[in-house]
């Protein structure tokens, strides 16, 4: 058992009971519908319409609706799927990474976090669907029998590698973000009023009845979830990066790319994370559940990633120059002062210099400037994506077949589209779900509100000088139930 | 079947670990107990023994990378060989990755599977449980009453005596 630190500060605020913590979570989702969250889901389904409207005419008049030429055939579909997929790591990130690092801050933020993986990848989804051009025909990147032979899919391809890894890390989320509501489905479905709610939430709840053993297998299950996810996650983003870098395109065919991808992703996962969560904990009033100390954790781990970054860019200069490569070294000199400067020093300065400012612990506390920092970062990392593709493809070995890429009104109609479609999907799962997963951060109430647990079966040696007087009885003395310390 | 228990309650999950302890030590059989969340050292408390899930895992594991290799080296290597890249019919670096997502596939959901079948987990439009309050803020312990073997009353008092914050009589008509 843990011992209560002097220095940390509290998790949970507030001196909230189990109780509280149940009636804060729930009474969202039992509550009718406020303005503002309807608001919000309108605006969210204007975007979901600007999407489906773009999606139809992508399909009906095919892929020459987009911005894409001869030179660059890939351009704001790829960095939109990488730009997503990068987006929902940030929740494994938290559900998993920090699952076994036990780092107990993660508990009120991995439910949503989660479901915004999910739906990221939802989003992701779309783009390498939709560039198919005939998505009725996606079936074949499985590994089918060619409908006119017996030819299979190639697995020495990084395309069909995102296949299963996307495939993979899509149905893992899932199940893990799934396993992770059934508990709280039950304590919705206990206090369920309507008829309709009672049966909804007792069918997700799968017979949940918290029963002792029932938790010591879940606790199980969620542990090898999560280590066979913290590998997983890297994964995905290592094989999205490898469909760059195993191309002989100036830019793109570097060993750097996989770790620069995974800090990247982690990078805009959190600042995403961020934006979102700011956002909840205001509107669903959760300050207590995700304090201040939450936002300065989340906001160092996003200087972190993002000084990985920044190093990362240092480094793909130096090794352009070292490697002597005339091609590499064209690349670069063209991306910082080529026809798309702007875009590489817009990446730079969202993605290098504006996060530096969470060194400063104003910053790190502040809302209002994480707030505008997150958004900031979000912004930057669409451009790092944009800048790696379109910068490299745009010119490459070829001067006569240079060229220049604007995007379409039907390419930034699918982007903001996909917003909508996140949104949507959000705003409705934080309407219908518990956003904070109550069964775990009521594990972690005893280690904040009171002077920590009591029961001292297995307990560690105490090192702080702040022991609250129950800590260090022996099992076997008598017990205090009253506990009026 | 219809089986009668009593249900002692308990606010806090220190004294309850405490009270299993002790009522274990009066040699009572404790049915089950129901929480709202994971209690640390309950395991060992009521002697759950540790889960084999991970071994099982390890099995699905194994099962997803041989299913791995062996589709994409029968695939490539024998039924339609074709040299891509120079590279060889069987190019086993370039299968890792699959190989490894599909490790991670089987592993999570032959596990996921194998414990809601474990653990009797199935989507249901009822679900009886003892206490509702034991998924909001109440740790329920469960002791069946046996006709002519238990006492209700002195089990109120055992309870009672360990902090159990009230005692109730509850029927189920299964499990």
């Amino acid at each position: 058992m843990q011992h209560v630190s002097p220095v940390r500060e509290p998790l949970v605020t507030g001196g909230k009971t189990y109780h509280d913590i149940t009636q804060d979570v729930c009474r969202q989702v039992e509550a009718k519908p406020n303005i503002r969250w309807m608001a919000a889901l309108s605006v969210a389904l204007f975007f979901l319409g600007i999407f489906l409207y773009s999606v139809y005419r992508t399909l009906w008049f095919g892929i020459g609706e987009w911005g894409l030429n001869k030179t660059v055939g890939w351009a704001w579909d790829i960095t939109n799927f990488v730009w997503w997929v990068g987006i929902g790591h940030a929740g494994t990130l938290i559900s998993a990474v920090l699952l076994l690092f036990r780092q107990k801050w993660r508990s009120s933020i991995n439910r949503a976090a989660e479901a915004m993986t999910i739906f990221a990848v939802i989003c992701a989804a779309m783009f390498p669907v939709l560039h198919m051009g005939r998505p009725w025909l996606a079936y074949w990147v499985f590994p089918l029998q060619n409908t006119f032979g017996s030819l299979w899919v190639n697995f020495n391809s990084p395309l069909l590698w995102d296949v299963f890894a996307i495939s993979t890390y899509f149905s893992v989320s899932l199940v893990f973000w799934y396993i992770g509501l059934i508990p709280d489905f039950a304590t919705i479905r206990d206090r369920a009023k309507g008829p309709i709610a009672k049966v909804a939430y007792a069918m997700l709840s799968m017979n949940w009845r918290g029963s002792a053993k029932a938790w010591s297998r879940y606790e199980t299950v969620s542990l090898i979830l999560a280590g066979v996810s913290t590998p997983l996650v890297l994964s995905v983003h290592t094989i999205v990066s490898m469909d760059f870098a195993t191309s002989v395109v100036p830019g793109w065919h570097t060993t750097i790319f996989p770790p620069y991808f995974v800090a990247g992703a982690i990078f805009s996962g959190f600042a995403m994370v961020l934006t979102l969560m700011l956002i909840t904990r205001v509107v669903f009033k959760l300050e207590d559940y995700i304090t201040l100390e939450h936002i300065a954790l989340m906001n160092k781990i996003m200087m972190i990633t993002g000084s990985i970054v920044g190093v990362a860019y240092i480094t793909e200069f130096f090794i352009a120059w070292y490697s002597q490569v005339e091609f590499e070294q064209y690349a670069f000199i063209n991306r910082a002062t080529g026809p798309y400067w702007w875009a590489y020093w817009s990446m730079m300065t969202c993605n290098v210099i504006t996060p530096q400012l969470v060194w400063i612990r104003r910053v790190r506390y502040s809302i209002p400037l994480t707030f505008v920092l997150s958004i900031i970062v979000n912004i930057g990392m669409w451009f790092e994506r944009f800048v790696i593709i379109v910068t490299s493809l745009h010119r490459d070995y070829l001067p006569s077949s240079w060229a220049m890429f604007s995007p379409s009104i039907i390419d930034i109609g699918i982007y903001v589209g996909t917003l909508g479609l996140f949104f949507t999907l959000f705003l409705l799962f934080a309407k219908f779900f518990p956003v904070i997963n109550m069964a775990e951060v009521k594990t972690i109430r005893k280690y904040t509100v009171d002077n920590g647990p009591t029961y001292t079966g297995h307990h560690e040696h105490h090192t702080s000088t702040h022991q609250p007087a129950t800590i260090g009885v022996p099992a076997s003395a008598p017990v205090n139930y009253n506990k009026h310390d | 079947m219809t089986k009668r228990f009593a249900l002692g309650i308990f606010d806090d999950e220190d004294v309850l670990l405490h009270a299993i302890e002790n009522i274990r030590a009066a040699g009572v059989k404790i049915h089950d107990v129901f929480s709202p969340f994971p209690v640390h050292g309950i395991d060992d408390a009521l002697g759950i023994d540790r889960s084999r899930l991970p071994i099982a895992a390890f099995f699905y594991g194994l099962c997803g990378l041989s299913f791995a290799l062996w589709l994409q080296i029968y695939m490539l290597g024998f039924d339609w060989p074709m040299i891509i890249g120079g590279k060889p019919h069987i190019a086993l670096p370039a299968f890792i990755p699959v190989s490894f997502e599909l490790t991670v596939l089987f592993t999570c959901h032959g596990m996921a599977i194998t414990f809601f079948i474990i653990t009797k987990m199935y989507p249901k439009p009822k679900v009886n449980v003892m206490d509702v309050r034991s998924t909001d803020d109440k740790f329920v312990v469960a002791i069946e009453l046996q006709d002519g073997k238990t006492d209700f009353g002195q089990l109120t008092q055992l309870l009672r005596s360990n902090g159990a914050s009230e005692v109730n009589e509850k029927e189920m008509t299964q499990k």
